[in-house]
């Protein structure tokens, strides 16, 4: 089983993230050949004009979708740590979707089984994040993750001090 | 059809009844979408003559063929079309964010509202579901507060709204319509279009999938347009924005100040986007499937305006700030703040703020009749409080909310001279005195005053032509301009990407048959481009505008430019503009009083339009 520390999974950056949605046209057309953000599994929220970020799976350890679910029709790979969806036994009742602190899993709208983010596994790798024109996706692990967000507070902390060698370099 | 919705959603606000038609797909092929489609539907389903403010006055709401696609900056607009209370002629606007998309999801190329609801409602588009409900507790209350109230109560966070405010409530002729906050369908007033009709707000959820005919080439052509949107043809609107202009103007001395007194601001340093980007630009976001984001959130953490939040764009801050005079950049987004909070058109709004100014200046309107303002330029508490006023037509706004023109004839006594405006809409930040093409643009633009309607001034500023001489040759080149910027206003696109079209029309015919499947040479779309400017024109003239609209703000024609520098006593004479409207009508293939030919409407394919001609061609033989 991959641990926990080596799973990847689709992280927004909020200083990059513009709120564009060019990751939920691109998310539908690959997994449902039409542009409809409401079959996104990644979804961008914006508050206020300032606040942007896109949201989807975070492949959670021991992820309370699956726990929630009544008809076992959840299952987190042991390999991946990717939810699956067993659309023969889901039903759409949305314990789920209630569990999730994300809003990452959903109800399709048309197949009346519920969807996640699967990193594009037929495609090879997350389309969302080739796509993204403001690289604000990364698919990353939680500890690169802790990594960027450290040099971000850094820099921010000195961030006259990184102009100068920056101008210097 | 593939990017079309294919139909068309009428509303009778009178009876609450709707109903949705097929699109005509001859109309499509021929206008495209946007404000092609939007004025010639107007066409149809409006009687000549008709009062802006009737009932009778259709009120347009029109996506185009690449809504809802994942196409950069072209999957979001939408444009606003009807009879305009400001120019009385076509009322026209766009704005992008995320509303047009959301309405091509609901199924609709356009929505058609006529008459006018008993009490104030709100129209509320869920798919196929069309419901008009009870908006009086929304009166009064700004765009933004309406879309959260909206959301609220109909629970449904992803719902989509235009709206308007206070200003277009009451009516107001520079209110404008606003959708995602801060964005706005600006100008000619068509706020208060949609307040005649009690009509509050848009609110619009779709769900239905956008499928274009071709997808494969189509997303191998957004991929190539990523890449052209992350080169130099965007960064202006990527760094510093269309503030940039602030310094670019001044120093051509080509930036109308203190309401067209002067042609450069001393101050002009103060409200530099340079500066604007360094103190207050908080965020640069980006609207739905746009590849470049352009919008530059400002936010004011200190001082008097302290907690203002807004976006900011050249051609407001240019009004709200030198054309008043004001210096200050805080005040200035706080203008632009209350504009969108009362849904004014900020442009206008600080137009007439100026104008206000130069009355108070002139001796013409007393500090009693200003309601206590000391309206002096510069003041930027005086330009906050006439915004204020002007958002709530109280006092002295409820004049000024009428627009320069209406407002310089009430109040008489020359202030008539110093409304700025053509054809009833205010001047925007080109001093057209020293920019002689862009002169010849606004004055033939057929929504008045606009840089909008051909860029031309980009031949002036970036010294493709002489600028301060007017001569032969620039009807040509105002034509062609506008005949690509109706285009991109019917595709919808952005403006801000037009530089990303490298070969213009072959890259947008290109992208036309890719998304609807309909093959469309450049040639052809060329000539919609001219038929959709031939289209307007025609609504002007069934209107009654004509040649003796086509015509420039007093002060451009009268007052010669005092400032030293490459533009010192630069103007236009009724002989030049005589010229360079002689020289534009031939190269339009009009008559000299500027109506469209009926062999010019042949060759456009426009047969079922040389009605609106036929006795005005006779009449001029």
């Amino acid at each position: 089983m991959v641990k926990i520390h080596e799973r990847k999974f689709v992280s927004s950056d909020p200083d990059k993230c513009v709120g564009c949605q060019v990751c939920e046209y691109i998310c539908s057309l690959t997994k449902d050949k039409a542009f409809n953000p409401l079959k996104s599994r990644i979804r961008v929220v914006r508050i206020n004009q300032l606040v942007n970020l896109a949201v989807t799976c975070r492949l959670c350890e021991d992820p309370p979708c699956v726990a929630a679910c009544p008809r076992d029709a959840l299952t987190q790979s042991e390999e991946t740590g990717l939810i699956n969806v067993d659309e023969d036994k889901c039903n759409g009742c949305g314990w789920c979707i209630e569990a999730c602190d994300y809003g990452a899993i959903m109800l399709h709208p048309e197949n009346k089984v519920v969807y996640v983010c699967d990193l594009c596994k037929d495609q090879g790798e997350p389309q969302c994040v080739k796509w993204c024109p403001e690289e604000a996706l990364d698919l990353v692990t939680s500890d690169v993750l802790a990594q960027k967000a450290r040099i971000t507070a850094v820099k921010k902390l000195f961030q006259q001090a990184v102009k100068e060698a920056s101008k210097s370099s | 059809m593939y990017g079309y919705a294919g139909r068309v959603l009428h509303i009778d606000l009178t009876t609450g009844k709707t109903n949705v038609e097929p699109l005509n797909e001859e109309y499509a092929k021929k206008y495209i979408g946007g404000i092609g489609l939007g004025m010639r539907l107007w066409l149809d389903y409006s009687k000549p003559g008709v009062e802006p403010f009737s009932p009778e006055n259709p009120l347009i709401v029109a996506t185009g063929p690449i809504s809802g696609t994942v196409w950069p900056t072209g999957g979001n607009g939408h444009a606003f079309v009807s009879k305009s209370p400001q120019s009385y002629g076509v009322g026209e606007s766009k704005a992008h964010g995320s509303f047009g998309t959301e309405l091509k999801r609901a199924g609709y190329d356009a929505v058609i509202f006529k008459g006018k609801a008993e009490k104030p409602v709100y129209v509320w588009i869920d798919d196929d579901s069309v419901q008009l409900l009870d908006a009086s507790h929304l009166m009064g209350k700004s765009p933004a507060d309406t879309e959260d109230a909206i959301r609220e109560e109909l629970g449904d966070y992803y719902i989509r709204v235009a709206a308007i405010g206070l200003a277009g409530e009451k009516l107001s002729r520079i209110a404008c319509i606003i959708n995602d906050k801060t964005r706005a369908a600006g100008r000619t007033g068509l706020g208060a279009v949609m307040g005649s009709k009690n009509l509050k707000a848009i609110a619009v959820r779709g769900t239905r999938d956008i499928v274009v005919a071709k997808p494969d080439e189509f997303m191998e052509y957004v991929k190539e347009f990523h890449e052209r949107m992350k080169g130099p043809a965007t960064q202006k609107y990527r760094t510093l924005g269309t503030p940039e202009n602030v310094l670019v103007h001044n120093a051509l001395n080509c930036m109308p100040t203190r309401n067209y007194n002067n042609a450069s601001f001393e101050g002009a340093e103060k409200v530099s986007g340079e500066n604007l980007n360094e103190r207050f630009v908080a965020k640069i976001i980006g609207c739905s499937s746009c590849a470049m984001r352009c919008e530059h959130m400002c936010v004011v953490a200190e001082g008097p305006y302290k907690n203002t939040m807004t976006r900011m764009e050249y051609e407001t801050l240019w009004a709200l700030g030198p054309y008043c005079g004001v210096d200050r950049l805080d005040a200035i987004i706080k203008g632009m703040e209350l504009s969108n909070y009362y849904g004014i058109d900020a442009i206008s709004a600080g137009v007439i703020a100026g104008f206000a100014m130069d009355c108070y200046e002139k001796g013409i309107l007393t500090q009693k009749e200003l309601d206590g303002i000391d309206a002096r330029f510069g003041n930027h508490e005086a330009m906050v409080q006439l915004v204020e006023k002007i958002g709530k037509r109280e006092g002295i706004g409820d004049i000024l909310a009428e627009g320069a023109k209406n407002a310089g004839e009430k109040i008489g006594r020359g202030a008539e001279k110093l409304a700025q405006h053509i054809k009833g809409v205010e001047v925007t930040g080109y001093d057209l005195r020293c920019l002689k093409t862009a002169a010849l643009g606004f004055a033939v633009s057929f929504r008045g005053a606009d840089h909008n309607r051909h860029g031309a001034y980009a031949f002036d500023v970036k010294g493709k032509v002489n600028r301060l001489v007017a001569e032969k040759g620039r009807g040509k080149m105002v034509r062609g301009m506008e005949d690509s910027y109706t285009l991109i206003d019917s595709f919808i696109v952005c403006k801000f990407s037009r530089g990303t079209y490298y070969k213009e029309l072959d890259d947008m015919a290109k992208l036309y048959s890719l998304v609807t499947g309909f093959e469309m040479t450049p040639d052809e779309l060329k000539l919609a481009g001219e038929r959709i400017n031939n289209v307007g024109r025609l609504f002007n003239i069934r209107e009654g505008l004509g040649r003796k609209d086509d015509t420039l703000p007093y002060k451009v024609m009268h007052l010669p430019i005092p400032d030293e520098g490459p533009s010192k006593g630069a103007y236009v004479t009724q002989a030049e503009l005589d010229l360079l409207l002689d020289d534009y009508y031939e190269a339009r293939g009009w008559t000299k009083e500027g109506v469209p030919t009926v062999e010019k409407l042949k060759e456009l394919g426009m047969d079922d339009l040389i009605y609106i001609v036929e006795k005005k061609t006779d009449a001029e033989e």
